[in-house]
């Protein structure tokens, strides 16, 4: 190992983990702090995977990142989704209704109508779960985008 | 006043950071022009007060379309070819 790649790897291993906390409190603080949600989130975890592309050789990458993993997660996500939907209908709301609000289960502390000091993440109903569903379905479609990008070539990403 | 003067510099380096991605001959010199000019922008969606955009600019413009526009670079000759 020469010594440029030592730098990019140890750069690369000290930033990763910063990234996707980073990503993952965007995703689940989405229904809380204004620049949140799935979309925004999903797209600073998939950053995660251009930094380790940047950093990698060809051969690494495709050690570490698998594309079936990538495209089990994207179905896992759009299954989440369009389920969270459906299970409305069987609590007898409409379509996309808000069964988990003030429930008292997951998410659904009640909350008082009017402006509440902010910050208790533990409300929202079936929104958190969407935010977190789009999350997942976002980061897998631009890990699988970025993968058969460079999967294109034929020589070393070096 | 402070306010205007920041936006007046963002305004300034967008144009210049535009310009700058149709002057360059070297195509990688390009897509890093592309990169600074997608960050200028999320900084003044993130002036206009609109946060949203601005990490959704900054992840997908700045991050992504950078390193897709590099892949892409890196796997073609000048002609246009396969490398």
């Amino acid at each position: 190992m020469n010594m440029s790649s030592l730098v990019r790897s140890g750069g690369a291993n000290i930033m990763m983990p910063f990234i996707l906390v980073y990503g993952f409190y965007i995703v689940v603080h989405g229904h809380l702090t204004p620049p949140g949600g799935g979309f925004q989130g999903g797209a600073v975890i998939a950053t995660a995977v251009v930094l380790l592309m940047v950093a990698y050789s060809r051969a690494e990458v495709r050690a570490s990142v698998s594309k079936n993993v990538l495209k089990n997660s994207e179905t896992l996500g759009l299954l989440l989704f369009i389920g969270t939907a459906l299970l409305a209908l069987t609590a007898g709301l409409a379509f996309f209704g808000n069964w988990l609000l003030d429930a008292g289960t997951l998410f659904g502390t009640p909350v008082a109508f009017g402006i509440n000091p902010p910050g208790d993440i533990n409300t929202g109903g079936i929104i958190p779960v969407l935010n977190i569903a789009v999350g997942i379905e976002v980061l897998g479609a631009m890990g699988i985008l970025l993968l058969a990008m460079l999967g294109g070539m034929k020589g070393d990403a070096e | 006043m402070i306010e205007l003067i920041v936006h007046i510099l963002l305004l300034a380096g967008l144009v210049i950071s535009a310009c700058m991605v149709w002057y360059m001959d070297d195509l990688i010199s390009a897509a890093i022009a592309f990169g600074a000019f997608s960050f200028l922008l999320s900084l003044e969606f993130l002036m206009l007060q609109a946060p949203d955009v601005a990490i959704a600019e900054a992840g997908i413009g700045a991050g992504l379309t950078t390193a897709i526009f590099v892949i892409a670079i890196r796997g073609t000759d000048k002609d246009g070819g396969c490398v």
